[in-house]
């Protein structure tokens, strides 16, 4: 089965960040860039799923600038089996971006397109049901585990309280979350295959981005707290201070 | 355009906390842009009765949807009905919560609307005329204030940050013909498995007890259980990264980057040393509590107040001594 994987390049969530001079971005110098840790889960289900369907390819797709390749590379080490980089800008409207990736999903053969649930940038967590929405496929959202069988994937998803059963129709959009799909690591002989591996690089339409940010500012910083006291005879005093003064108990 | 719209969440015929809260930040904008507050009610037969209650947190008009397809939510009955209502109205903003429901659901309404989404919003204010919507961004590093160059900017706010306000209005209820034909619908819900034992879930908690590596073992978690029960209604239990790895506790418990943001009234980290990525899940909590044997452990950065000691010692004394408390009435 023909599977796509849109995934994403996001600077590592070790990174500090850091607002740049204009005030509305963030400073690119010493950021680390790896592929979003959701997306991730998906490359995985992709490749799981290829294999136990066993034809077909499992493609990544991506949205950015010429950076963007070292993002397909590691998903094509991970193996995937070709990659396109469909160069455009990001930005932080999410309607915008996905009014890209449609348009190239558009006539795409692929029954399954894959996405992670949410980018560990802008976490707008958007892109996906977006995309099911303008190519008028269904959607499933938030799945950490799923099979295929008989043109349907059974999909497992967490919400508040417990885990729903759902079945959708292929041609789907399915937004993956932690669960089974641990991401596996690319071997070496993974990562030299990944050189020779197909990436197709195409323009992006123009994106109209109608969402704008005015400024970024840092969360406001807490208070300095207190060490109420060292082991179990500090308890008391901790009790107390929770009731009288913070009120929470 | 200066009316706002809320959607409110029902869940199994009842209106979710979060679908006030939606009404009530919705009812601020539109005071403030001079407009009017409009709030949409999906549910089965009989949710009408809900819709009068809505007035009391600033709804002046509440439309309602009822069909026993929409029942539950289906985002393949819910997306296009939301989307009716946005285009039929003239909204400068639609209030989602951001919720499991409100972020599967916001994102179709505003690509099927074509407008776009804030999600996960902490802060609305109106500048100019216009809305104006604080989220966080890099698990909470920074925040981005935006505006939409077209209306009606798409919400959805996080929840336990906009606090529900009691206002006077009297709602006219508007109850509409909810037309939905669910077997046209291409995804169905198969099954429902709820958490063992009808545990709270960590995003819905006003307490959460949350463990990390240093309780050493899944067996010790009755600890936790303890604590728990102790401090009584309304208690979750979270977990980090490190031990939902290891198989101790499930995905579902797990708070951070890559597991559920909490904002609860009281987050109490027992032997989680306070990762940056857990930070990020937790660090907008009202009171955050830190028990850990390292006094470097970054946790204790920030943390209201902090114990350093051996938690098998330290929890079990906490634990009795919330419960003199409460007996003590």
């Amino acid at each position: 089965m023909n599977i796509i994987v849109c995934v994403k390049r996001v600077p590592d969530t070790e990174t500090r960040i850091r607002i740049a001079e204009d005030g509305v971005s963030i400073d690119p110098a010493g950021v680390k860039y790896i592929v979003s840790p959701y997306d991730e889960y998906a490359v995985e289900a992709a490749l799981r799923t290829r294999d136990a369907t066993e034809e077909g390819a499992a493609t990544l797709l991506t949205l950015g600038d010429d950076a963007a390749q070292e993002t397909l590379r590691a998903g094509l080490a991970m193996g995937a089996d070709a990659a396109v980089l469909l160069r455009g800008e990001g930005s932080p409207d999410g309607l915008a971006t996905a009014k890209g990736l449609a348009a190239e999903l558009e006539d795409a053969d692929a029954p399954l397109v894959l996405f992670g649930i949410k980018a560990a940038d802008d976490d707008q967590q958007q892109v996906g049901p977006m995309v099911a929405t303008l190519l008028g496929r269904p959607c499933v959202t938030g799945v950490a585990d799923f099979d295929v069988r008989d043109g349907k994937a059974v999909c497992h998803r967490e919400v508040e309280g417990g885990v729903e059963v759902v079945e959708v129709e292929l041609p789907a959009v399915l937004t993956i979350t932690k669960g089974a799909f641990e991401p596996r690591y690319a071997s070496l002989k993974g990562i030299m295959a990944a050189k020779r591996k197909p990436l197709e690089q195409k323009d992006a339409p123009p994106a109209e981005a109608r969402l704008r940010v005015l400024e970024l500012e840092y969360p406001p910083e807490r208070p300095a707290g207190r060490i109420v006291g060292e082991g179990p005879d500090a308890v008391p005093e901790l009790v107390r201070l929770l009731h009288e003064e913070a009120n929470v108990i | 355009m200066s009316d706002v719209l809320a959607f409110v969440e029902q869940r199994e015929g009842e209106v979710r906390g979060v679908g006030r809260e939606a009404v009530s930040a919705a009812a601020r904008l539109a005071e403030d842009l001079g407009g009017s507050t409009h709030a949409l009610l999906l549910g089965g037969p009989g949710i009408r009765g809900h819709a009068d209650a809505l007035g009391a947190f600033g709804a002046g008009v509440v439309h309602v949807g009822e069909a026993e397809a929409l029942a539950e939510y289906h985002p393949e009955g819910y997306a296009p009905l939301v989307a009716d209502r946005v285009r039929a109205g003239d909204y400068a903003a639609v209030v989602f919560p951001a919720t499991t429901v409100g972020k599967d659901l916001a994102p179709r309404v505003a690509a099927l609307v074509d407008v776009p989404l804030a999600s996960d919003v902490t802060a609305l204010a109106v500048e100019d005329g216009r809305v104006v919507a604080t989220r966080p961004i890099y698990a909470g590093k920074a925040f981005a204030r935006v505006v939409s160059d077209v209306t009606p900017l798409m919400v959805s706010i996080r929840p336990n940050v906009f606090q529900p306000e009691e206002r006077s209005a009297d709602a006219a209820v508007e109850v509409f013909e909810a037309a939905v034909d669910p077997s046209v619908w291409k995804s169905r819900l198969v099954e429902y498995r709820a958490a063992e034992g009808g545990a709270l879930d960590v995003s819905e908690a006003t307490i959460i007890v949350s463990g990390g590596r240093g309780m050493k073992d899944p067996s010790n978690w009755n600890l936790l259980e303890d604590l728990r029960d102790a401090l009584g209604d309304g208690v979750a239990l979270g977990a980090s990264r490190a031990v939902v790895d290891a198989g101790w506790r499930p995905h579902g418990e797990q708070v951070g980057q890559t597991g559920k943001t909490v904002a609860p009234k009281m987050y109490v980290a027992i032997g989680i040393s306070g990762a940056i990525q857990h930070l990020a899940g937790m660090r907008t909590s009202g009171t955050i509590v830190a028990i850990n044997k390292d006094p470097d452990a970054p946790i204790f950065g920030v943390a209201d107040y902090g114990i350093v000691g051996d938690l098998f010692e330290v929890v079990p004394r906490l634990t009795e001594e919330v419960r003199a408390l409460k007996a003590s009435g």
